[in-house]
């Protein structure tokens, strides 16, 4: 029997760690120092682009839309507030338990999600955050409704890192736990496991053709971007002290499909760039014109999707070969 | 061009030093919200605000008011306001913290005022219970069992026995809700039934529908002010309730005067109590509604202009006993028991919870040259939050 070989090489070649890679992760490491003041932003920005990325292996990997993702971030986000608020105030131990309780929401509701196709699935996602956020609003003496969940009081990180003002403690451990899933990210697109994801959103017919259990690859990775959008909840709850209600709101929600087109889909870069961009210019808008910012918000945006059809990630693979084009004129 | 600016003040600065040190510019933070539902609260209080300083000069106790706005639309996400109000510490350097139009966003920074020793005037979130989550804290605006406990007093007094209540479900609602029954019942009233709604996009039109087969003698109403009222009273019309003998009682957001003009006619002799009407009779209100009228005439004062004229009014008068120090804790001490005469009556700080006593009014809605009014016609004077009772 002929020995068959196949040539593994461009596949470990695109999984191997680019410079343009390492210099983005050095930029929020030099804008700690750049930035001393705007901590409480940038750990905003870190925790909102791990939301964007959970949205993006779904949306970007598996094609499947959602309209209603803010309701796993918001579940983690009440798990950690809950378990904070009745004595188990440890960050990492918070993480866990948001973690395990989104990603098991994810798998339940995954079932119901995956029965449509994608408008059904738009609704059904829509629906379900609905109901957990009108559970939340009821449910006031759990959660606070709209008032929000108070006396969330977090002990120190590791038992040695206070949570403080500047928000030092919030940007190094809202950035160190957005890396670390990142990069447990890209090790998953970058497996067959990805790889067979990017297969079913291209064609999902000839899939299971070649012996891929669909369903259950789109269980497994709704149920991971769910777990994902849950620990972004709890970051998000751990660095404030506090939950809003909004933590489930469809705005939320449809803000992050937002970002997420901005960026670019299926390359986890754009969820993180679309975020910076998107936080960054909603920042700087709203501080120069308060009233009206969000018409220059959405100007902008319409903007750079009218000419970076496939989001600021999309523009930058563009660049080289519209640099060689000029060159060869 | 921003560094030649920027050279000229450090320049300007240095030269300065040698001066008094309370020439540096006194910098208030403002968390308010200017965009989304309820933009319009951010706008009045921000009204209040630049007419008090336009009124008395924006220079206090020797140090000139700088205002630094930031927008925590949607208002009730805690996390933009935190984030917004440490922002104002950290990088802005803001002497005090002022604005805060929802209770999520008063909650979400209290910690903050604590942390960094800032004072934090409340000018608006109305839940009773803000002023105990720091000690820097002093509010200006209202609480709603302050408002609500002379409502239901008057009521039971005036021939209404039975009362449906419908409050908006969130804290303020609550505190409404709470108070309305305790104080009507211990009055000899009678609660026929009670129902929380949504605070966003509420549909009145099955509640409205319960309400009327429970032939109640009133209806007592609170609702954040803003579309909710309008939407409440389209809907009160709609299914003819007033026809069936219904009245309505209300907390004054409901008819606010920001909005009473889009209510319409329907609003005519609704019973409301509050603490502030554009119809107001003093020299102190006729003043602030004139000045009101000629720099904002496309828009009415109403009560979160006053808490933000009274913010702002507070503030200076503070800065003036302190010497011009902001220190939290000098400010929360020489605020206690501080008087005055505001545009919506007599005010003062009470010493014990640095909450806001008031006069509570009870008015009725009348055309008065024109314009629709909440016309006073009884009062409850240095009124207390009984919230904190």
């Amino acid at each position: 029997m002929a020995k068959i070989s196949i040539d593994l090489s461009p596949l470990q070649k695109a999984s191997a760690w680019k410079p343009a890679e390492v210099v983005f992760w050095l930029l929020p490491v030099i804008a700690f120092f750049l930035f001393p003041k705007s901590l409480a932003l940038l750990s905003q920005i870190a925790i909102t682009a791990l939301f964007a990325l959970s949205l993006d292996l779904i949306l970007g990997y598996a094609g499947i839309i959602s309209l209603g993702h803010a309701a796993f971030f918001g579940l983690g986000a009440y798990a950690a507030g809950l378990l904070a608020k009745y004595g188990w105030g440890d960050p990492l131990l918070g993480l866990a338990g948001a973690a395990v309780l989104a990603t098991a929401a994810g798998f339940i509701s995954s079932f119901l999600v995956l029965r449509g196709s994608d408008l059904t699935r738009l609704m059904v996602t829509l629906g379900v955050s609905m109901m957990l956020y009108e559970a939340a609003n009821k449910a006031t003496d759990f959660t606070g409704g709209v008032d929000g969940l108070q006396g969330v009081e977090m002990k120190p990180l590791l038992g040695e890192f206070t949570f403080d003002l500047y928000g030092k403690t919030a940007y190094w451990y809202s950035l160190i736990v957005l890396f670390l899933m990142f990069w447990l990210a890209r090790r998953l697109v970058q497996s067959p496991f990805g790889h067979s994801l990017r297969g079913i959103k291209q064609n999902v017919k000839r899939m299971p053709a070649i012996g891929t259990p669909v369903h259950g690859r789109l269980v497994a990775v709704y149920t991971i971007g769910a777990g994902y959008a849950g620990v972004a909840g709890a970051l998000l709850t751990q660095t404030t002290q506090f939950v809003s209600l909004d933590v489930m709101s469809f705005s939320r929600s449809a803000e992050l499909l937002l970002i997420l087109v901005l960026g670019g889909t299926g390359s986890l870069y754009g969820a993180l760039i679309g975020t910076a961009v998107f936080m960054a210019a909603q920042h700087y808008l709203s501080g120069i014109n308060p009233q009206y910012w969000q018409f220059w918000l959405g100007a902008a945006l319409v903007l750079i999707v009218l000419f970076a059809r496939d989001g600021i990630m999309g523009f930058l693979n563009r660049l080289p070969a519209l640099a060689a084009k000029k060159r060869g004129d | 061009m921003g560094l030649i600016k920027n050279l000229m003040l450090a320049a300007f600065a240095a030269l300065a030093l040698g001066a008094a040190q309370a020439a540096e510019p006194l910098k208030i933070g403002l968390v308010l919200t200017l965009s989304g539902p309820f933009a319009a609260y951010g706008k009045q209080v921000e009204h209040g605000i630049r007419l008090f300083l336009a009124k008395n000069g924006d220079t206090i106790a020797g140090r000139k008011v700088e205002l630094v706005i930031k927008d925590d639309a949607p208002g009730t996400a805690g996390d933009v306001s935190k984030r917004l109000a440490q922002e104002l510490v950290v990088k802005d350097n803001v002497d005090i913290l002022a604005g805060f139009m929802l209770t999520p966003s008063a909650f979400a920074v209290a910690p903050v005022a604590t942390e960094a020793k800032k004072p934090m005037i409340v000018m608006n979130a109305a839940t009773s219970a803000i002023t105990t989550k720091s000690n820097y804290i002093v509010r200006t605006s209202m609480t709603l069992p302050q408002i609500t406990a002379p409502l239901a007093t008057w009521a039971a007094k005036n021939g209404i026995k039975r009362v449906y209540t419908i409050v908006a479900d969130y804290g303020p609602g609550h505190d409404a809700e709470g108070q309305f029954k305790k104080t009507f019942a211990a009055a000899g009233g009678e609660i026929v039934g009670e129902v929380r709604i949504p605070v966003a996009r509420p549909d009145f039109a099955p509640y409205l529908q319960k309400v009327k087969d429970t032939k109640p003698d009133a209806v007592f109403i609170f609702v954040p002010a803003g579309e909710a009222g309008v939407a409440f009273m389209k809907g009160f019309q709609e299914k003819g309730l007033a026809q069936a003998g219904i009245k309505v009682i209300a907390t004054g957001d409901l008819l606010d005067e920001d909005i009473i003009d889009s209510i319409g006619d329907s609003a005519l002799g609704v019973i409301s109590s509050f603490h502030y009407s554009e119809a107001h009779k003093s020299a102190e209100n006729q003043a602030f509604t004139a000045a009101y009228a000629k720099a904002y005439p496309k828009d009415r004062p109403n009560f979160m202009a006053a808490a933000g004229f009274d913010g702002m009014h507070l503030i200076a008068e503070v800065l003036k006993k302190t010497g011009g120090s902001a220190d939290a804790d000098k400010f929360a001490e020489a605020a206690k028991g501080m008087k005055w005469e505001s545009p919506r009556g007599p005010i003062s700080i009470d010493p014990a919870t640095r909450d806001i006593i008031q006069t509570v009014y009870i008015r009725k809605v009348t055309r008065v040259g024109g314009k629709l009014q909440n016309v006073e016609f009884d009062h409850l004077d240095n009124f207390k939050d009984p919230g904190k009772q």
